[in-house]
């Protein structure tokens, strides 16, 4: 298929499909983070997470909307606002979901899957009655349309790359929280030892609280990120969250490095594919792929032992 | 919403006017208002539900579920149709209620609610459906039961059943116009064909690499995803590579929406229109969840959008955001559902009857020339004669119309090749 | 719990309910609705399959799996394979290109019959297919996983995964599969219309035939010594592991039956709605078919029935009066099964119910069969929550 193109031309798309796999990476970290955390150390299945992302997409758009309104001089950098509302609207609801029916169900990891699943019907029901059944268009600022013109063929989109630079930061800023502060060795003592965490004096309900908080609240950057390059409906969310549960537990479910790992491998893998075959063929291969690893390997890319 | 409002008023009025039935027919000689059309029996053989002045009618369309976001625009258009029919006198001196009912994105549930309509409810006809796979549940019911349904979508062909009219475009309507003006006005020679994975997309490509294969064109391309996919990088770059002249559109849902973001944060500029992008699925609707801004420059080839000029369709949106509200758009489909219950009511008087049978006969060659698309004329087939368009996409979401065939398209389900 | 004879068995109270139900489906149904109704009850029963097969392997085994859509899929989708090709004869295909084959692989330019729907020319091959193929993919997946001790929520989700890739191959493959139409307008089952009433009443009668005897065999499975050692499993795996049994070889049994139970639903799904399709095998009506077990009684064989006949007649009431309401009123159920009362219907009868028989029994008041519509497999006693 490449006999026909130049050398250059060659490694301009080679540059443009690294690019893409980049961007495909970006995205998976975003949506995985949140979850690596409330699955990955509490193993609270929560599947409502993709919800928890429309609540920030739909935070997004009203943000916009608001500022349009009555602050269009201060339009270009609503995005920024944006986010931050985006993860304080879904970390507080995350805070009350988890007081509400999280709490109770930590000895059942498999019912937090039915009480989420229901919890995101409801979501799914409320965006409707609010927002209406037909999916919203999220204006963006000037400045993030478009993409750098790096030569002649290699283009590079703005929003995608700013998507990565918050899938980076947020990652980063996970990593400190949980290995670089006083409060995330709190955390990591509570997953790995509950009782022992309790009898040296750790509140583990505050902790779980602000645990799950945490992760619905990057879930909320998350989908507010998202507006820049996918859709926001009331059913949106469902969209991510087979593949989300895939790049977390293929990482290896309580290493947070093994769902940075496991995003890059499945981006760059299915985006490879898709380059090669047809869309729908190489999504199947990609899941078909993770499905047989773990089969073999069913603790993940990145195991971290834990005495249970 | 507005259904159960609609139904609770509608069951009770049917079981007083069974008790009024019961009174001596001394009342309807009494006041003649009653009788304004044709007695019942004479209209009425098959035991469908007309009485002296009203007549059932039934609405399945999704209002839950993923389907609801797109199903209701067709809803809202054929209450319109029928409030402004019985508005005109009704059909045959009777007005039209409805019962409306929620195929819940599932097609088993629209097959059963099939099933309560034409046998519990006994409408004299339905109206609804939106998907090929509802449409294909419902078919052997409709069949089964002989009932007739007027069904709105643009859709894949390869279909022609005596139950069913369609009001919108089978595939070679929409596509073989749109490629021909793709070719003579814009000199295109290569295509790249993209699509959601299901049966409408597959079945429009194929119909379309036949078309351009025929002009001794070429397609450098053809590429599906699953539906509700939202990363479209990598087929972007196919796209880039392959330098297409046309990229042959027939993305939905949310990968839509998707897609066009990500094609103009890549750097392709629609307007500059190289590639041109012509789309045969996203509608007014559509834009409105991609942003105008994303989509600028398009070319979509429908038979209607809601910027034609003509006195039909300024009368049809005028109506219409009266009805809805301002801000109402209104897509190919949605103005296709309109198209339905004006055509069931022509049948009806033409054939003097509710019968079905009989207005099978009556079907077709009926013309209707208050069409906001202009005129369309029913065929043999129970497909629409109709024009197709080209329009432009603009920022503020609405299509300027550029093009427009010089005849009226033949419907042809089964074109050459699939029989 | 083990009965010497069946008749004392059936005087049992346990016999007592399963009567009941017996009552119910067979006599008070069928005289109460018309047969558009009770073919809808026939659609529920169907998912009452899934829903027996999931009390087994996840109420008494511990296995939660998020795929029994899949299984289902499977079932429905050999008898559509088999009633399909009985609709495309030649002669019914004749204005096709290529006369004979399914008008769907026409309409994609397939001109022949792939070699995989070959067999289902025949009836007994499909029979057997029904229940043979999806107990051949469980064995798969068990196998894989389970002898690697792949357990809970990793399980769970995999099975997830996997259904998610079985309908977007379905949906891809549409010269072979029908695509996301699914395979529709099945009229005869081996010349037998299956359209009209007096065909769905009989077929009705026939799923509720086919669950009983479904329900029997999970009875006697949960009742045998294997039954016992399923429950300890859940409970405490290790310790049995370390008793010498192969645990594994027991999960994969228990999930194999449950893909049977779930392929037969499937089947039965197929012939009496008429058609197959990818959305009945994907994720969402798989989790929704965990949740007719949970709202039913996770550890209730019976229970798992009325889960599935009460959910889902509560979707089709709710939906026809108030559409919007419902995804309220499903996703409150879920969360408030969970809460409230997580061993389902079937714990609450045991709670608030039985009590009162107790004291009912005690007075002499011979319970009537009949008064016992709501009864719930007494079994339940047996067990605690995990």
């Amino acid at each position: 298929m490449f006999a026909d193109y130049s050398t250059t031309e060659l490694m301009s798309i080679f540059a443009m499909q690294g690019f893409a796999g980049l961007s495909l990476f970006s995205v998976f970290v975003l949506m995985a983070m949140g979850l690596a955390i409330i699955f990955g150390q509490m193993g609270v299945i929560n599947m409502a997470h993709g919800e928890f992302m429309i609540l920030g997409a739909y935070t997004t758009y009203l943000t916009a909307n608001l500022f349009e309104n009555y602050l269009p001089g201060l339009f270009a950098g609503y995005f920024f606002v944006a986010m931050l509302l985006a993860f304080l609207f879904s970390a507080a609801l995350g805070a009350f979901v988890e007081w509400a029916m999280v709490r109770h169900l930590y000895r059942r990891p498999l019912d937090t899957l039915l009480a989420t699943w229901g919890l995101s019907l409801i979501m799914q029901q409320a965006y409707r009655s609010i927002f209406g059944a037909r999916e919203v268009g999220v204006e963006l600022p000037q400045w993030m349309m478009g993409a750098f013109q790096v030569t002649d063929l290699v283009q590079i989109p703005i929003n995608g790359l700013f998507v990565m630079i918050i899938a980076l930061s947020i990652a980063l800023a996970v990593y400190l929280l949980m290995f670089r502060s006083g409060w995330g060795r709190k955390v990591r003592a509570v997953v790995q030892n509950r009782p022992m965490a309790e009898a040296v004096g750790i509140n583990t309900a505050g902790v779980d609280r602000a645990t799950f908080a945490l992760g619905c609240g990057i879930a909320g950057v998350a989908g507010s990120a998202f507006t820049m390059i996918g859709s926001t409906g009331p059913s949106s969310g469902q969209a991510y969250i087979v593949d989300t549960f895939l790049v977390v537990v293929f990482g290896g479910a309580q290493s947070l490095i093994g769902t940075i790992v496991s995003a890059f491998t499945i981006s760059q893998s299915q985006s490879t594919m898709e380059f090669f075959l047809s869309g729908s063929m190489a999504k199947v291969l990609t899941l078909l792929t993770v499905v047989i690893i773990l089969m073999l390997r069913p603790e993940g890319l990145m195991a971290l032992k834990v005495r249970r | 919403m507005k259904s159960q409002t609609y139904r609770t008023t509608s069951r009770p009025r049917r079981r007083l006017l069974a008790g009024l039935a019961a009174l001596p027919a001394l009342m309807a000689l009494a006041s003649p208002v009653f009788s304004a059309g044709p007695p019942t029996a004479e209209v009425n053989t098959t035991g469908l539900a007309v009485t002296d002045d009203t007549v059932q009618v039934g609405i399945l369309h999704s209002i839950t579920g993923t389907m609801a976001i797109s199903e209701i625009g067709s809803v809202q258009a054929e209450k319109l149709a029928i409030k402004q029919i019985n508005e005109s006198g009704g059909v045959l001196g009777r007005q039209i209620e409805f019962v409306q009912e929620d195929g819940a994105s599932d097609w088993p549930t629209f097959a059963e609610k099939t099933r309560k309509l034409l046998r519990q409810d006994n409408v004299a006809a339905i109206f609804g459906c939106w998907t090929s796979a509802s449409r294909k549940a419902v078919l052997p019911v409709m069949e089964q039961f002989n009932g007739m349904l007027y069904y709105p979508t643009f859709y894949e062909g390869l279909e022609q059943s005596p139950n069913v009219i369609y009001t919108g475009q089978e595939a070679t309507q929409q596509i073989l116009a749109g490629i021909d003006w793709a070719v003579k006005e814009k000199g295109a020679k290569t295509f790249y064909l993209l699509g959601s994975d299901y049966i409408w997309p597959r079945t429009s490509n194929k119909i379309a690499r036949k078309h351009i294969e025929k002009k001794g064109l070429k397609v450098v391309g053809e590429e599906y995803y699953p539906l509700g996919h939202t990363q479209f990088n990598s087929v972007i770059n196919k796209i880039k590579l392959r330098k297409p002249d046309v990229i042959f559109a027939s993305v939905v849902g949310g990968s839509n929406v998707a897609f066009y973001k990500q094609m103009k944060a890549a750097g392709v500029d629609f307007t500059k229109e190289s590639p041109l992008l012509l789309t045969i699925s996203v509608t007014e609707d559509e834009i409105r969840g991609i942003g105008g801004e994303n989509v600028e420059g398009i070319y979509a080839s429908m038979k209607y959008f809601q910027s034609l000029e003509n006195p039909n369709n300024e009368e049809f949106v005028a109506a219409f955001k009266e009805a809805y509200g301002d801000d109402m758009v209104i897509g190919d489909v949605t103005q296709a559902a309109y198209l339905g219950p004006w055509l069931w009511k022509m049948a009806v008087e033409k054939a003097g009857s509710f019968d079905i049978d009989k207005i099978r006969e009556a079907s077709p060659g009926i013309e209707f020339k208050k069409a906001p698309e202009g005129y369309v004329r029913i065929h043999e087939n129970h497909h629409l004669w109709s024009k197709t368009r080209i329009g432009r996409a603009q920022t503020n979401g609405q299509y300027e119309v550029v093009y427009e065939t010089k005849e009226l398209m033949e419907p042809d389900p089964f074109p050459e090749g699939y029989k | 719990m083990k009965n010497s004879s069946p008749v004392k068995w059936l005087v049992s109270r346990e016999g007592l309910y399963y009567l009941a139900l017996a009552v119910l489906l067979v006599l008070v149904l069928p005289a109460l609705l018309d047969s558009f109704r009770l073919n809808m009850v026939g659609k529920y029963l169907t998912y009452a399959f899934v829903a027996v097969g999931l009390v087994m392997c996840w109420g008494k085994a511990g296995i939660l799996s998020l795929g029994q859509g899949v299984f289902f899929g499977l079932g429905g989708y050999c008898m559509a394979m088999f009633l399909k090709l009985e609709a495309s004869t030649p002669e019914a295909t004749a204005q096709q290109s290529t006369p004979g084959i399914p008008d769907f692989m026409d309409w994609n330019q397939v001109t022949e019959l792939p070699w995989f729907w070959e067999p289902f020319h025949s009836f007994s091959f499909t029979l057997l297919a029904v229940i043979a193929v999806p107990m051949i993919l469980a064995f798969i997946i068990g196998v894989a996983m389970f002898k690697r001790r792949v357990g809970g929520v990793y399980f769970a989700i995999i099975t997830q995964a996997i259904a998610s890739i079985l309908t977007i191959l379905i949906i891809g493959q549409q010269g072979y599969t029908g695509g996301v139409n699914g395979i529709t307008d099945l009229q005869t089952l081996l010349g037998w219309n299956i359209r009209t009433d007096e065909a769905k009443t009989t077929l009705y009668f026939v799923c509720v035939a086919m669950l009983f005897l479904c329900l029997f065999v999970a009875r006697y499975v949960q009742n045998s010594k294997f039954g016992r050692i399923l429950v300890a499993m859940r409970d405490q795996e290790n310790r049995v592991r370390f008793s010498g049994y192969d645990v594994a070889s027991f999960k994969v049994f228990i999930f194999c039956l449950a893909a049977a139970f779930a392929g037969i639903g499937g089947a039965l799904f197929t012939l009496q709605v008429g058609f197959m399709s990818p959305s009945f095998v994907g994720i969402v009506p798989s989790i929704e078919m965990v949740v007719f077990c949970a709202l039913g009684g996770r550890y209730s064989l019976l229970g798992g029935v009325y889960g599935a006949l009460l959910v889902n007649a509560a979707k089709s009431g709710f939906s026809e009066s108030f559409p919007e309401l419902w995804p309220y009123a499903m996703g409150a159920l879920f969360i408030g099964v969970v809460l409230a009362f997580p061993n389902g219907l079937a714990g609450l009868y045991q709670r608030y119910v039985m009590p009162l028989e107790d004291r009912l029994f005690k007075r002499g008041k011979s319970g009537d069969a009949g008064n016992d519509d709501a009864a719930l497999s007494g079994s339940l006693g047996a067990e605690k929550s995990s």
